[in-house]
């Protein structure tokens, strides 16, 4: 009786949205699929614009004062504003958008069996926010004097006063597309919690929550404690180039450390933000395709926790000779070693998932195993960063550099393709191909760590960050032919991502259709049709048990979905 | 001692250890190295027996059970038992070494560094060993920090610009200011590292044990010359050093 009702009605909502306009089906929806689509194109859209400013900043790297093929000679001035924008758009204009946003959106509400979002409209609004923050950052490109060349940690004085670098309009609209976005992921934030908090189906306790819900629900908390002090520094950097204030002039008797201690506070936690939910979309296949239940749930949420928790803590590492008091080293190393240790335990518990598994090596496995060894690289070189002693030489090299690479390309590219495989067919009805996933991850890996690996090396031998022209210094000669190897290998790395694109869309529009739960999972979005109609399921889903029983001993099928009602009730009701 | 030609200091690795503690940053570095390695080659060789290992095989499931979370939490364990021996045994009192432990001023060679868009001006006190007043509103093109000549102790004051004079097996402490951005100050072959933040005085120090000459580049993105921002450090001995001063002043008191 109960199911038929919501049947009905599940009915009923499709149908009064089969016949929408296609504006209001496919531009101002409210239905988080479509809304997470919507995110994921425009993140991977700003992806290229991202692989455009490193194909330049590489090309003058390895081959200085030579005209780039489709731009021409990458001039000083144009190479700090590459550097900054590089920088800005792969963080906060594809990491955000396609891990935070795509992947919330789109698995949050189906995970925990939910008709969608809780506040849909909302919803939609911080969408086309986001889209207004893309706008304005892309028109700083175009705008007298160019975009914003302070780097993309903005430090002032550099970036409070034109005097300093001769750019207003782009550090304007700098600010204005951060103060946006910000405002987009506060809006998406309070419904990503809103939802997992009040819009869980029958039986689904906190502690049958999917991994993957856990860990988004987590980098959006990250958000939310920690943006506020950088609104509130934004604010003041705003008010610096355009009302003459002097907060961090010291001229005026202004601080300029004050802007490193708002930023670092929201820019360590914002790590993990990019980071939890490639975690997130790991964690979930990890047991799918070795077909065992998750080894530690608990643990890892409780770990989870704790590392946010100490998130908050930790900004300092990034100041260590920044000037401020030398005998803040020891509280702030000390907390950097502990947050270590919770995702040591993370990182192990999904190593031992492996073991004693049966393991199939799909492609969305294949990127999973590869975030694993490549955040392992990034994790192990950020403790040199972390220990105070040893970043006096490390800080502002390219060491740094190839750190920050390992930690975020695998977080952003492997777990977000892992994510967009793994759930294509969810998304989009249809089965990618195997072959040319499988292609695309082996260029990836390898041309990944080829690229970033001699960085380690080049940062090792001195090579400062931001430099626009090597050939200035003695130090750098030696390092000429890795410069070239390092340009030649990322060059390969960024064509290697057409063979995503073909993938991609040819699948979209002539893939095979796709089953309801073609990897043989638990999680409740695998319940629903692929893809799910507006409305996700025909009946409300119940769940029965938690998200990983895969390989049950006396069964005849290795896998149990959540929503399966356990024998004897459903012989009861028969 | 003869001085290091560029070949020598600079090659794939990090580069001559020409300070007093360079060789124990070093040292750090070092250990780091070896346990990253192993600990990384440890945990890839484990995961890719799991993977050969636990392949899907037909007709042979997976294993409903786990080892106990207990076993798990050894390596954890052993890692933050290793991190924190690095951070309390060598770390922190490397980190003491370099910038909590300033040398004597009386014993030391004292000068200040004041970085700006786009160079080092490098001021000495010249032999009365205190320094001249300086003031913003006296900067000009041939006055780089303000230098008020009307302060006698100004009078036998040398300034000098990308070119720091520095002489060996004696510590040089350095005030380190900036008159506009952040710059920082980075002799990669001395392991030294300072932001010069303006409004702020900082000290820092080092102790150059080999003679030649060392680049200074600044590791801060400062403005559109960031990457020209050099100058080098020339490591005399003493007598050298006395006598370039010497030359200073005299070319001083000619102009």
């Amino acid at each position: 009786m109960e199911g038929n009702r919501h049947q009905a009605r599940g009915n009923s909502a499709h149908h009064s949205h089969g016949d929408e306009k296609f504006i209001w089906k496919y531009v101002f929806s409210t239905d988080h699929k479509m809304i997470a689509k919507q995110y994921l194109f425009t993140g991977l859209f700003m992806a290229l614009v991202g692989a455009f400013t490193a194909y330049l900043m590489r090309w003058q790297l390895a081959y200085p004062n030579t005209a780039a093929p489709g731009w021409g000679v990458v001039t000083a001035d144009k190479f700090n504003m590459l550097v900054t924008m590089h920088g800005t758009i792969m963080v906060f204009f594809v990491g955000m958008p396609v891990l935070v946003a795509a992947l919330s959106n789109f698995v949050i509400p189906l995970q925990i069996g939910a008709r969608d979002m809780v506040f849909p409209r909302l919803n939609m609004l911080s969408y086309w926010v986001f889209v207004a923050s893309v706008v304005c950052l892309l028109a700083s490109f175009f705008v007298p004097a160019g975009a914003s060349a302070c780097g993309w940690t903005g430090y002032p004085p550099l970036s409070a006063s034109q005097e300093y670098t001769g750019i207003f309009w782009g550090v304007v609209l700098w600010i204005l597309a951060l103060a946006l976005e910000f405002a987009s992921f506060t809006m998406g934030g309070i419904n990503y919690l809103a939802t997992f908090m009040c819009a869980r189906a029958k039986g689904l306790t906190y502690s049958r929550v999917p991994l993957a819900t856990w860990f988004l629900v987590g980098a959006s908390l990250a958000f939310f404690f920690s943006v506020g002090p950088l609104i509130a520094g934004a604010i003041m950097l705003l008010l610096d180039n355009v009302a003459g204030t002097g907060f961090y002039l010291p001229q005026k008797g202004g601080e300029p450390l004050l802007w490193q201690h708002l930023f670092w506070f929201f820019g360590h936690p914002e790590v993990y933000v990019v980071f939890l939910p490639g975690l997130a979309a790991v964690l979930e296949i990890i047991p799918v395709f070795s077909r065992k239940p998750i080894f530690g749930y608990r643990t890892m949420v409780w770990s989870m926790a704790v590392a946010l928790a100490l998130s908050y803590v930790v900004w300092a590492h990034h100041m260590f000779i920044s000037g401020m008091d030398p005998r803040l080293a020891m509280p702030f190393s000390i907390t950097t070693i502990l947050i270590s240790v919770p995702f040591a335990i993370i990182i192990f518990c999904m190593l031992a998932s492996l073991r004693g598994g049966s393991i199939r090596l799909a492609t969305p496995m294949l990127w999973a195993v590869g975030f694993l060894v490549t955040f392992l690289i990034g994790g192990l070189t950020g403790i040199f960063l972390g220990s105070a002693a040893s970043n006096i030489y490390f800080h502002g090299t390219y060491f740094v550099v190839a750190h920050f690479h390992y930690t975020f390309f695998p977080a952003v590219f492997f777990g977000g393709f892992a994510a967009i495989h793994f759930w294509f067919p969810k998304m989009f009805g249809r089965m990618y191909s195997e072959r040319l996933g499988k292609i695309h991850f082996w260029l990836t890996f390898v041309f990944f760590n080829c690229t970033f690996w001699p960085i380690f090396q080049i940062g090792s031998g001195g090579m400062i960050r931001r430099i626009a022209d090597p050939s200035q210094y003695r130090i750098l000669d030696q390092f000429k032919t890795l410069n070239v190897f390092v340009t030649i290998s990322a060059f390969i790395l960024i064509a290697g991502q057409i063979v995503f694109v073909i993938n991609f869309f040819w699948s979209i529009f002539r893939g095979p259709a796709a089953e309801a739960n073609p990897f043989r999972a638990n999680t409740l979005e695998w319940s629903a049709a692929s893809p799910p109609p507006h409305g996700n399921f025909t009946a409300a889903p119940v769940v029965y048990r938690g998200p990983y029983e895969y390989s049950l001993p006396d069964r005849a099928e290795d896998f149990v979905p959540q929503n399966e009602p356990p024998l004897a009730q459903a012989e009861g009701t028969a | 001692m003869t001085p290091l030609t560029p070949d020598k200091i600079y090659g794939w690795g990090v580069p001559f250890a020409a300070s007093s503690y360079a060789a124990k940053l070093d040292r750090q570095l070092n250990i780091f190295h070896a346990a990253m390695i192993l600990i990384f080659v440890c945990w890839a060789v484990y995961m890719a027996y799991c993977l050969i290992r636990y392949r899907a095989k037909p007709g042979v499931p997976a294993e409903y059970g786990h080892l106990s979370v207990v076993t798990s939490l050894i390596p954890d364990g052993i890692i933050l038992a290793f991190e924190m021996f690095m951070i309390f045994a060598i770390g922190l009192p490397s980190w003491a070494h370099v910038m909590e432990n300033f040398p004597v001023e009386k014993e030391a060679n004292v000068v200040h560094v004041i970085a700006q868009q786009f160079a080092w001006n490098i001021h000495y006190p010249g032999p009365d060993g205190v320094f001249g007043r300086t003031s913003i509103k006296l900067i000009s093109s041939g006055n780089p920090i303000g230098l008020d000549d009307s302060d006698p102790a100004a009078k036998d004051d040398i300034v000098s610009i990308n070119q720091f004079h520095v002489p060996v097996n004696k510590p040089t402490l350095v005030y380190l200011s900036s008159l506009d951005v952040i710059h920082s100050f980075n002799v990669p072959a001395f392991r030294t590292k300072q932001d010069a933040t303006p409004g702020m005085q900082v000290r820092i120090w080092f102790e150059p044990i080999q003679l030649g000459t060392f680049e200074i580049a600044c590791a801060q993105l400062c403005g559109l010359g960031h990457y020209r921002m050099r100058g080098d450090v020339i490591v005399h001995t003493q007598d050298e050093f006395d006598a370039w001063i010497k030359k200073k002043l005299a070319e001083k008191s000619e102009s």
